[in-house]
């Protein structure tokens, strides 16, 4: 036996029980499942409290470089200066505005882990559902070469494609996205075995479906919760790992600011100019808290869809 | 029946680790043009672009070059840094320790304190100290090692109080452990970012055991409650916990290189994130293959322990 996905999504979310209350009924749930374990999630205070940090962090993000007083490159004092009225957090190690580079540092962070996300999510799914559905050497071999990335520590697997090809944005989407689809696809592959023998899938079968459309058309739309979990998760992670990236000064290159980027260059004045780190350390926790408060919530509601299901 | 699927287990864990060094070595190939000059720089010398394509064995074929690669891995002869000219072995040596060292501290402070807190909350259920655990596990399980690690440094090094270095300073050649001031905050880093992991597990397994038929017949028998907590309980509620413990473990391998890199502490981490900087390709090979033998070793160890202690599965097909 090895560690199987039960043990992976564990890990990675130790839930301590579901959301309580009805199942949802048959009409509720036609096309609609995602969405009903989304409002159901919303149930509970911790997920509210996820949501509002998130869209909090984002509206920062987004709104922050309209309302900057600075520009993220323009000198306003000397370097690692105090708190003054011009800087209200004071300037960074090479005289800029502090607070306008944290407003204008949190949209590189968001779009790079969104888009390593997605795409860790499509290939990851593709592979783990393939794997599902095919059993057989297909199976086994996706399930093989998954264990071979699954050796790499991501944050390593990151650090070697650096090396040999170099800091480039595309890179480290690639890679983040990368080191996550092994894991996603332990996860639905495990969703999709129990999907796959089920009757429907053999109706289909029946018919003459083509594989690809029993794919894409039967096995996925039935494997939506623990989808919507993994998402939650790996968008988590991403942005620890893109942030982490910047801060090691593998990502985003300067005079860009980025709040990964921000801590590598002002790590070293961490003593004299303390909020050059801590905002852009407080602003990546938060996101990332909420993103987890989130995702606890989504999974407990899917796991009461599952209990639904059962009675 | 046993002995066959713990060989077979061992085998496939070999199988992944030489499927792991041809990823690896790829990544010399990926290297774009000329792979020696891409290490070196525009600016080096034909000489030296000469002696390290000699060294990578870049004039032979890409076959050769891959078993030249894995004799040396094989045979701990990783080759020469291309950025300071040493053997990586010796470049290595000392940082393997203190990283060793840096893991080995983190883990007897966490896997105890891990149990600790699985089975308190896991007798609290649902009381108010396990809400308020579980909310905290919840938050310190979503942070980034790194901002752990800026945050303890703003607390207990820089900001609030003095009361440990902010860097992991060390004279050359000078190991973590004679100077053991300079691990605390580092090893805290990890602490915090495994225990609310194997915790989360650890409460789960425990409230399964707690409600199973032999609880409450070591209850029934009118046992003390510690000891059929700490006797009969605990030792079955752990062997879940053995997978997930694993896992941080083999996590860690990868987590020293931000953590180590937060507090320039003078690990296999740090040394990574030097070679990364100066494309010190062999540098990144041979630790990359370190942290996945690690991981592999791990997943194996825990595989194998989990069949030890499970009847079931050691005495299956007797």
């Amino acid at each position: 036996m090895s560690t199987d996905q039960t043990v992976d999504t564990a890990v990675d979310l130790g839930l301590e029980g579901a959301i309580e209350g009805s199942a949802p009924t048959h009409e509720e749930l036609r096309g609609h499942q995602w969405l009903w374990i989304l409002r159901r999630s919303l149930a509970l205070t911790r997920t509210r409290i996820g949501v509002g940090i998130v869209i909090f962090m984002v509206a920062i993000a987004v709104l922050g470089p309209l309302v900057a007083p600075h520009s993220p490159t323009e000198f306003v004092g000397a370097p690692n200066s105090g708190p003054s009225s011009n800087a209200l957090f004071g300037a960074d190690a090479l005289g800029r505005d502090v607070f306008s580079r944290w407003l204008h540092g949190g949209l590189t962070v968001l779009w790079l882990s969104a888009a390593a996300t997605a795409f860790g999510i499509i290939l990851g799914t593709g592979v783990g559902l393939v794997a599902a559905y095919s059993r057989g050497w297909l199976d086994d071999l996706l399930m093989r070469g998954n264990d071979v990335f699954l050796s790499f520590p991501a944050i390593i697997f990151v650090l070697l494609a650096v090396t040999a090809i170099g800091p480039k944005l595309w890179l480290i989407v690639l890679t983040v996205g990368f080191t996550h689809a092994p894991r996603v696809a332990r996860v639905m592959r495990g969703a999709g075995q129990e999907i796959v023998e089920r009757d429907f899938i053999k109706a289909a079968e029946v018919v003459g479906e083509k594989r690809w459309r029993i794919v894409t058309g039967e096995l996925l739309p039935n494997v939506t919760s623990p989808l919507l979990v993994e998402i939650g998760l790996r968008m988590t992670y991403s942005i620890g790992l893109v942030a982490g990236v910047s801060f090691l000064g593998f990502g985003l290159q300067p005079p860009t600011a980025d709040w990964g980027l921000m801590i590598y260059e002002n790590r070293l004045s961490i003593s004299v100019q303390p909020w050059a780190v801590f905002l852009p350390v407080l602003a990546i926790g938060l996101l990332t808290v909420g993103t987890n408060l989130v995702t606890d919530g989504v999974a407990r509601a899917a796991i009461g869809l599952d209990r639904g299901g059962e009675s | 029946m046993s002995g066959k699927m713990i060989l077979r287990r061992i085998a496939l864990g070999i199988l992944t680790l030489w499927l792991v060094s041809l990823v690896v070595f790829a990544a010399v190939i990926a290297l774009p043009g000329d792979a020696a000059t891409a290490i070196l720089g525009k600016e080096a010398t034909p000489a030296r672009v000469a002696a390290l394509r000699e060294q990578l064995h870049l004039n032979e074929s890409v076959v050769t070059q891959y078993t030249q690669w894995l004799k040396g891995i094989l045979t701990f002869d990783f080759g020469n840094s291309a950025a300071t000219q040493q053997p990586v072995t010796q470049l290595l040596n000392d940082r393997v320790a203190n990283s060793a060292f840096l893991v080995f501290v983190a883990s007897i402070v966490a896997i105890p304190l891990s149990i600790l807190i699985g089975v308190w909350t896991a007798m609290k259920r649902d009381r108010p100290a396990d809400h308020i655990t579980s909310t905290i596990t919840l938050v310190l399980a979503a942070l980034p090692e790194f901002v752990i690690g800026i945050c303890l440094v703003l607390i207990f090094a820089t900001g609030l109080f003095h009361i440990f270095p902010a860097v992991s300073l060390l004279a050359p050649g000078e190991k973590a452990w004679q100077d053991p001031q300079v691990v605390v905050l580092p090893a805290a880093t990890l602490v915090i970012a495994v225990v609310p992991y194997i915790s989360r597990i650890m409460r789960g397994s425990m409230i399964e055991v707690l409600e199973s038929e032999y609880v409450t017949m070591a209850r029934l028998k009118g046992l003390p409650e510690r000891q059929v907590i700490w006797r009969h309980a605990v030792p079955n509620a752990i062997v879940p916990a053995i997978q997930v413990t694993a896992l941080e473990l083999a996590w860690m391998a990868g987590g020293i290189v931000l953590v180590e890199f937060v507090f320039q502490y003078p690990g296999i981490g740090a040394a990574l994130v030097d070679a990364v900087a100066n494309r010190d390709i062999v540098v990144v090979q041979t630790v990359t293959m370190l942290a996945a033998a690690i991981y592999v070793f791990l997943n194996l160890a825990a595989d194998l322990a989990t069949i030890m202690v499970t009847p079931r599965l050691r005495t299956a097909g007797r």
